[in-house]
């Protein structure tokens, strides 16, 4: 037992950490320190170096392209991209679909689908969550209806995150309403140009556009489309919950987010004094690094078990219910630090850009993300789902 | 980075644990601390000579097997789980911790008998008005001829009943709270001049207020350097606090098995009440509390190497942790079970009163939070 990195990892954090600095995008970065809504080709500019690196995948095993990393370079991959404050590589294509389409779909599906989303040449959605099905996923009533070599779509989907950017989405659909519900479900990639198929945005509390609703009409997705087999969907859905679970402590971003939290509040003065001695808020500060320490102690011991062989169990949702916690936290806290601040809003009311800023810079925004972030507890499963999965799954109750 | 155990560990947990589920079942344990001695010597030379765990993490040149912080964990965690109140802490991670930094013929000649199960030693640090800082100390040691005078208070002194030697704290320079100017003394208890009240405490030890009056002391009583003994006792204060989390972390995971399976078959409202969701969303967390002590006690441990200070950041942060997940799962335990949870009868309240001991041991959370904030 020991916390030591070997020699070929320092070697590793360093080439990490060099190919970052040499190679992420300026006017990326620069759109980030002014605090600007990222688009598709921000995204993608920096998915497609990793991609060209061999880097955009770090949990995928080699035969699909991955790089085969071990458990401590995946690690320090993921340290070293939340270190420098890079936009992250969405989840959706890489963590999410990609695993699915390994595990369960068929070998012309891997070579279709899978090179594309290495490359960052393909965005995909997540078409799981319905007006009537939230945390109960399995009630979902989105129907598919076998026509010759088609399924025809109709139903609607909605939370659907940057699906307005989306090339390509994976559907959970009713395909026989008259079974048990988890066993009527399908598995469907469909093209989101197909006819039928409209992305319609919902305005969030902090006025961004990050999610939609996505209606299906009448869509004729080919049979082939359909991953593993008819009415077998809910396995590929519940391998893909309990799959990836890299990144969800979302540990290195927390990191820079208490950093950020310092440095403003060592800014802010308070009785002609740096907010950061006042006792109170330096305890609450060092609360949440303790609390994020465990945090990033137990993925580790999580990580490390996957690396002997042992696949992540349902006891690391406890991972999403902590690391959802932390971000909250973080935000929490920051908004606090920002005092008035906090409270401009800085979008131009009629053309709704962004308007030329006010105040110190750790206070833009502060506010808009303290209510984004409430997204956290909510979506991947709720943390009340996640802390029933626990009790059935680990505790046996 | 590995947290794995290697097979020797394993099998010492695997041989400790199957001894004391034969030999420290809960109805010897509290009839053991009915007696007068309130603990059992048996159980000790068992250690000593059945296990051979007393030496685990003593130097070989000595009669120990050499181990290191993480053969200790092993140890105490399985100590915590049976409720075991032998002073493996006491004197095997701190007196022992202590003795082996410093080569003098008194401390190698100690080492090895406490290797053999032979002699109990504790630390006496804490003192009336000192609260949890082991610099705040006004015993004083003056040069007396040859050797010293010892005169002052120590306050619940752990294990210190059962104990034949003292190491004892004392200024020997400096004013209240000085860094330097700290000593450490190897005191023989029944030495003219010290007095001690003994007495249990509320999780089944035992402990002792002491008084040093006019304690004469010949010259190889002093341990290491006049003055300097501050970092070598917090090192080893640090050492001891891993080795507490570890304890808890065995008294938690009892906390938490037998919370769970009360659940599953205690019934009202006819049925099982492990099936309320209120219920099972606190279990849940009493979990997601205990698995992080684990990584908490894991990162502590595998950091007592490091400098000082970042050793000190490590230990406090995990002994906040630690000491609020006791008081949450002791508390949460005692909810679930309801009545029954408040009776002595039931092992499950004596967990809940070691787990709440455990939290103000060596420093409570309170002050390791400042501790960590001070670093």
């Amino acid at each position: 037992m020991n916390l030591d990195f070997s020699a070929e990892d320092i070697v590793f954090r360093d080439e990490v950490r060099r190919f970052i600095e040499d190679n992420y995008p300026a006017e990326v970065r620069a759109k980030q320190d002014r605090g600007e809504p990222l688009g598709r080709e921000d995204y993608l500019a920096w998915h497609r170096i990793l991609g060209r690196r061999g880097w955009s995948a770090p949990a995928w095993p080699r035969e699909h392209g991955g790089p085969g990393w071990t458990v401590a370079q995946k690690f320090i991959f993921a340290e070293e991209l939340g270190r420098a404050g890079t936009v992250r590589v969405l989840p959706f294509g890489v963590s999410m679909v990609g695993p699915v389409i390994q595990a369960f779909g068929t070998p012309a599906q891997q070579a279709r689908f899978l090179p594309p989303i290495l490359a960052g040449d393909a965005w995909w959605c997540q078409g799981y969550s319905e007006p009537g099905a939230g945390s109960d996923l399995a009630g979902l009533s989105t129907r598919a209806v076998r026509d010759g070599d088609h399924y025809v779509v109709n139903g609607q989907k909605t939370w659907t995150t940057l699906a307005q950017f989306a090339d390509w989405g994976f559907f959970l659909v009713r395909t026989d309403p008259t079974a048990k519900k988890q066993e009527g479900i399908s598995f469907l990639l469909i093209d989101m140009k197909s006819p039928g198929v409209t992305v319609r945005p919902i305005i969030t509390l902090d006025g961004s556009h990050e999610v939609n609703e996505v209606w299906l009409d009448d869509v004729r997705v080919p049979v082939e489309n359909r991953v593993y087999e008819e009415n077998k969907g809910w396995t590929c859905a519940k391998f893909l919950l309990s799959h990836e679970r890299t990144g969800i402590a979302q540990v290195a971003s927390s990191k820079r987010g208490l950093e950020k939290l310092h440095a403003a509040a060592a800014a802010e003065l308070e009785d002609g004094l740096p907010l950061s001695q006042d006792p109170i808020l330096a305890r609450k500060m060092a609360e949440l690094e303790i609390e994020l320490m465990a945090l990033e102690y137990t993925e580790f011991r999580m990580l490390a078990g996957e690396g002997a062989g042992k696949s992540p169990g349902p006891e690391s949702s406890l991972l999403k219910i902590k690391g959802s916690e932390i971000q909250q936290r973080v935000t929490e806290l920051t908004l606090d630090v920002a005092g008035r601040y906090g409270a401009p809003h800085l979008v131009d009311l009629k053309s709704g850009d962004n308007a030329l800023p006010v105040g110190p810079r750790h206070a833009v925004h502060a506010a808009d993300i303290y209510f984004n972030m409430r997204k956290t507890s909510i979506y991947g499963g709720s943390n009340e789902i996640q802390r029933n999965i626990i009790a059935k799954a680990v505790l046996g109750l | 980075m590995d947290f794995t155990f290697s097979e020797e560990q394993r099998l010492l947990r695997d041989s400790l644990a199957n001894f004391l589920s034969d030999a420290y079942g809960f109805a010897k344990r509290r009839d053991a601390l009915r007696t007068e001695a309130g603990w059992r010597p048996e159980i000790w030379r068992a250690f000593a000579i059945d296990l051979g765990i007393l030496g685990a993490a003593l130097p070989e040149a000595l009669g120990g097997l050499g181990g290191g912080p993480v053969d200790t964990m092993v140890i105490m965690e399985e100590l915590g789980r049976a409720l075991v109140v032998e002073p493996y802490l006491d004197t095997v991670v701190i007196a022992g911790g202590l003795l082996k930094r410093f080569d003098t013929p008194a401390a190698r000649d100690a080492i090895e008998r406490i290797i053999a199960g032979e002699l109990i030693a504790t630390l006496a640090w804490g003192e009336p008005a000192g609260r949890f800082n082991p610099a705040d100390v006004a015993a004083a040691a003056r040069r007396d001829g040859a050797g010293w005078r010892l005169d002052g208070r120590k306050a619940v002194v752990a294990s210190a009943p059962w104990a034949s030697h003292l190491l004892v704290t004392a200024r020997t320079s400096g004013g209240p709270r000085d860094r330097d100017g700290i000593s450490l003394f190897l005191v023989d208890k029944a030495a003219a001049g010290v007095t001690t009240r003994d007495y249990p405490t509320v999780d089944g030890g035992r402990a002792s207020e002491i008084a040093l009056d006019g304690v004469m002391l010949g010259a190889d009583a002093l341990l290491g350097d006049e003055g300097a003994a501050l970092p070598i006792v917090e090192l080893v204060l640090d050492e001891a606090r891993a080795a507490l989390c570890a304890e808890a972390i065995g008294v938690m995971s009892e906390l938490q098995r037998q919370t769970v399976d009360y659940a599953k078959q205690r019934r009202q409202f006819g049925q099982a009440i492990g099936d309320f969701q209120v219920l099972q969303h606190r279990m849940v967390d009493m979990f997601t509390q205990y698995e992080q002590s684990v990584s908490m006690t894991y990162m502590a441990t595998l950091k007592l190497d490091l400098p000082a200070a970042a050793r000190a950041k490590a230990v406090s942060a995990a002994k906040v942790y630690v000491g609020r997940a006791c008081t949450f799962l002791g508390q949460s335990a005692v909810q679930i079970h309801g009545g029954i949870g408040i009776t002595d009868e039931l092992p499950l309240s004596h967990y809940f009163k070691r787990a709440a001991m455990i939290e103000s041991a060596l420093g409570s959370s309170e002050y390791h939070l400042r501790r960590y904030q001070s670093l």
